[in-house]
């Protein structure tokens, strides 16, 4: 079975873009399919909070 | 100085967006300072060194957006933080109501994903990764600010799954023709490239392109990915990617020195690849590392983009290493028009690599040069602001860019750095890259065309003249118009060179 890797490299790339939307912009300039995630920090950004609902999930 | 600041909760906005808000403001007249930024530690920690402290923004959180002002008047202050939205829309990103807002809802949406591109800040980036490892996606990491032990964490992880991380602190790579980050437009070919250097991929792809030749496939690493901590999983990784991979017929690996353990891993590794490797590890000692039948050393990027040609059948045109006789000519010229106390060259480089390469090649021609990022730490300035003999800076490095735009993205540090060292009588020569490609600056030149006049003035009225030799790092593909970029260099008076490694060695030349 081809690794997950060579699939990739044979294309096309399918690409979940987290963060700076100008990395998006520039692949849909490539014809890339892009699917741009506007992130925000998760639990309000609280890192205690994250952990301990991470815990609990 | 008058200052004031806005916090707006949950206002989340993506670092470079906010860093061209930043620059709007600081484009207002008698605007001082302006800081644009969500409410990390970190980022309150930066407002702290200007003084702007406040109960409030201890408050803050890192999802709520703080503006911070310091201005000649109180009165532009205020006019500033009313004006916020105005600035904010003008600055275009607009976030659709439609996107999802974090990796599971971006998975429900394009569930045959093979690839996620993070960017969120460092704190969060390795949960990010981690998830999208889990999810089967391969991963490339543009965040820094990853610890160690979080990459080697996520590394064996994507080892064990078959997957591959590029990064953390990635900035480009090319897969199948498809520029990633910062990335020039390069034809499809059959030359692969591993880099742990970002500029250094860039300018390995571009000057492979500019040759007549394409790139199957550019894989960035992360620039610790070759440390023994790290033992080159990425790089491994790649390389068997590279070697099973059709399209691929040489392989190159841009990198600095690697760990002592881990070059004596590759050097066994590539003795078992069936496809030709050139490694050209940036900063080792002049003495060429072990070679085999089908591994071959390259000191410097050009001479890797040679080897590469070559091992395809292919005839580089590396006489292109020597000067032209015009160039030899420029070297008198430019020499005579010195003052006695002209003797020094300053880089002031936007692409690390640039800063490094370009070490290599004075420390081989037996110059010393100083820098914030040096060869050997014996070299290291003491002060990073100021220059001693020659000096080159990496103005990318964290120290400059924490909060700030990187020179990639804006000019305004090395507009700012180049005048000061303008001012210096013993400055001779002025070196400095400028890089063109996808999400670079859209005209890195003429940002900083009327500080290099300006700096050549300054230099004409002590007597002397400035010499400006400067490289571009780009195709004729790229978003920039390479041909214009090129004339207004010309134009500023400068000596331009396609490659980082030739306008040092004519540095060099300058100097003999």
């Amino acid at each position: 079975m081809e690794s997950k890797i060579n699939e990739l490299l044979q294309g096309p790339i399918i690409v979940i873009n987290l963060g700076l939307q100008k990395f998006a912009e520039s692949l849909e300039a490539q014809k890339v399919e892009v699917v741009q995630v506007d992130w925000v920090p998760p639990a309000g950004g609280d890192k205690e909070m994250l952990d301990l609902l991470e815990r609990l999930l | 100085m008058p200052s004031g600041f806005v916090i707006r909760k949950n206002q989340y906005y993506d670092s470079v967006f906010l860093m061209g808000i930043s620059k709007r403001i600081a484009d207002v007249p008698g605007v001082q300072r302006n800081a644009v930024l969500m409410g990390s530690e970190t980022n309150k920690r930066l407002l702290a060194d200007i003084d702007i402290c406040d109960p409030q923004i201890d408050a803050a959180q890192p999802n709520d957006l703080v503006v911070a002002v310091i201005a000649e008047t109180q009165q532009i202050v205020n006019d500033v933080l009313r004006r916020l939205d105005e600035f904010l829309l003008g600055g275009v990103q607009v976030a659709s109501t439609s996107n999802p807002h974090s990796f599971e809802e971006g998975l429900a949406q394009k569930s045959n994903a093979n690839l996620a591109v993070i960017s969120v800040p460092g704190e969060y980036a390795a949960r990010e990764a981690r998830k999208a490892l889990e999810a089967g996606l391969n991963v490339f990491l543009f965040s820094d600010n990853v610890s160690i032990d979080e990459e080697l964490d996520l590394k064996q992880f994507a080892a064990e799954k078959k997957l591959l991380v590029m990064g953390p602190d990635c900035g480009t790579s090319l897969i199948g023709g498809i520029g990633i980050g910062f990335a020039n437009v390069v034809r499809k070919g059959s030359i692969g490239a591993i880099g742990a250097a970002g500029t250094g991929l860039q300018e390995f792809t571009s000057q492979v392109h500019n040759a007549g030749f394409g790139i199957s496939h550019a894989i960035g690493t992360g620039g610790h990915d070759l440390s023994d901590q790290i033992g080159g999983l990425t790089t491994l990784a790649a390389l068997e990617a590279l070697e099973a991979d059709p399209a691929t017929r040489v392989i190159t690996i841009i990198s600095k020195p690697p760990g002592t353990k881990t070059l004596a891993r590759l050097i066994e590794r590539f003795k078992t690849c069936t496809k030709p490797i050139i490694g050209c590890f940036l900063g080792a000692p002049a003495k060429p590392h072990e070679t085999g039948a089908n591994f071959q050393c390259a000191p410097t990027i050009d001479e890797a983009v040679w080897l590469a040609i070559r091992a395809l059948g292919g005839e580089p045109d590396s006489n292109k290493a020597d000067f032209s006789t015009e160039e030899r000519q420029w070297i008198g010229r430019e020499k005579a028009s010195w003052s006695p106390e002209q003797k020094y060259v300053r880089g002031i480089f936007a692409g690390g690599t640039f800063c490094y390469q370009s070490q290599q090649i004075f420390r081989d021609a037996g110059i010393l040069v100083y820098s914030n990022a040096p060869l050997e730490a014996k070299n290291k300035l003491r002060d990073s602001d100021q220059s001693l003999e020659h000096t080159f800076v990496d103005m990318g490095s964290d120290e400059y860019t924490l909060g700030k735009p990187h020179p990639m993205i804006d000019g305004t540090l090395r507009k700012q750095r180049i005048l000061t060292e303008s001012r210096d009588p013993q400055i001779a020569i002025l070196l400095l890259d400028f890089i063109l490609g996808y999400n670079a600056s859209m005209d890195p030149v003429g940002e900083l065309f009327d500080a290099i006049l300006e700096a050549r003035q300054n230099v004409k009225k002590r007597g002397g003249n400035l010499t400006v030799v400067a490289s571009v790092c780009g195709t004729d593909g790229d978003p920039q118009d390479l041909n214009l970029q090129i004339k207004l260099l010309k134009e500023a008076g400068a000596i331009v060179f396609r490659s980082n490694a030739k306008a040092a060695s004519f540095c060099c030349e300058l100097l003999k």
